[in-house]
């Protein structure tokens, strides 16, 4: 089931890059569909990164989660690399678990 | 003198590629362990990078799976993600103008850093086209190469949340998201976007919140019209 999902997920992100080069260029010149286009990523990412801090399952929870998101906002601010971001989060996660401040 | 000049400017470029291809594979780096501690193997999560090849689709796909939000909800998220590479692909047909398999390879390599690339070196078109390929090329070869490096030092290590993977997976996410959070339409998408996602938690599957907030972006891009009148560029 995983391979079928990885599989369809994949053609359907190649068929969507494809098939900007086969429609006509009038298709996006209206724009609000251009806008929608433009948010669209905002929001699922905005989404994904709120769900992937607070929710287990459909449990809402404070946990090491939200100290390390701190911490990467706090790094973006300061304009750190991509990678730093991600290790700083995840630092401060599993710091806070290993001490015993947080789950 | 002109294609000394045009060499000149290609170099100039071909540096520039190569510092962005380089960033991107440290993205891989984290995408590639992210998706082994999520529970895929490592095989799946280097073909996500071989065929999806398109970075916030593939941390998507990855993190609803590892939230247990279920595969259909993970592959219409990274399809919702991925739709913006069609608009891409729109403006870059007039500049690229392929036919066949090259068709086939541009559309693949259309991803957002190729797309910019390629719109930041609009004269002469000769050069523009260089932009997209040698970009593509680059990210595509240290993409895939981070995320085999990534998922195998992940498995050697192990369990996700004591290295505090989960956090660094929001962490990814908002790091994709932070560079379009420039003006305050975008901002008040975002924000709302959470807000629906998390009121939702409760009440929805996993996976189901994050495809409602999608709600939030269409409502905006229909009714925002008055607010912020430029569109968000690629």
């Amino acid at each position: 089931m995983m391979w079928a999902a990885v599989l369809v997920a994949s053609l359907g992100c190649f068929l969507e890059k494809y098939l900007g080069y086969l429609v006509p260029p009038a298709v996006l010149e209206n724009r609000r569909t251009r806008r929608v286009f433009g948010l669209m990523p905002v929001a699922l990412l905005s989404a994904l990164v709120a769900v992937q801090t607070f929710a287990t399952g459909m449990a809402l929870e404070l946990d090491a989660r939200a100290a390390g998101l701190g911490m990467a906002i706090v790094a973006l601010m300061l304009r750190a690399p991509f990678l730093a971001v991600v290790i700083l989060a995840g630092v401060t996660a599993a710091g806070l678990r290993a001490l015993g401040w947080a789950s | 003198m002109e294609s000394e000049a045009q060499g000149t400017g290609r170099r100039a470029i071909h540096a520039k590629a190569l510092s962005i291809a380089v960033a991107t594979g440290a993205y891989a780096l984290s995408f590639g362990a992210i998706s082994v501690s999520t529970g895929l193997d490592v095989w799946q999560t280097q073909a996500l990078s071989l065929l999806m090849f398109t970075g916030a689709s593939q941390f998507a796909f990855v993190g609803i799976v590892g939230a247990g939000g279920g595969l259909v909800a993970a592959v219409l998220t990274a399809w919702l993600l991925g739709a913006r590479n069609s608009m891409y692909a729109v403006g870059l047909n007039p500049i690229l103008r392929p036919r066949g398999v090259r068709r086939l390879v541009a559309a693949q390599t259309t991803i957002d850093e190729s797309t910019a690339m390629a719109l930041a070196h609009p004269e002469p078109v000769s050069n523009s086209r260089y932009a997209f390929w040698i970009t593509g090329a680059w990210i595509y070869l240290l993409w895939n190469a981070g995320t085999l490096v990534g998922a195998l030092s992940a498995k050697a290590i192990g369990d996700p949340s004591t290295l505090g993977l989960d956090a660094a997976t929001a962490a990814a996410l908002l790091a994709l998201l932070w560079p379009r959070l420039v003006e305050r339409q975008v901002w008040a998408v975002a924000l709302a976007a959470a807000g629906v996602a998390i009121v939702l938690t409760p009440v929805l599957q996993p996976g189901l919140p994050v495809l409602a907030a999608a709600m939030v972006a269409l409502l905006a891009g229909m009714l925002g019209g008055r607010i912020g009148g430029r569109n968000t560029s690629p």
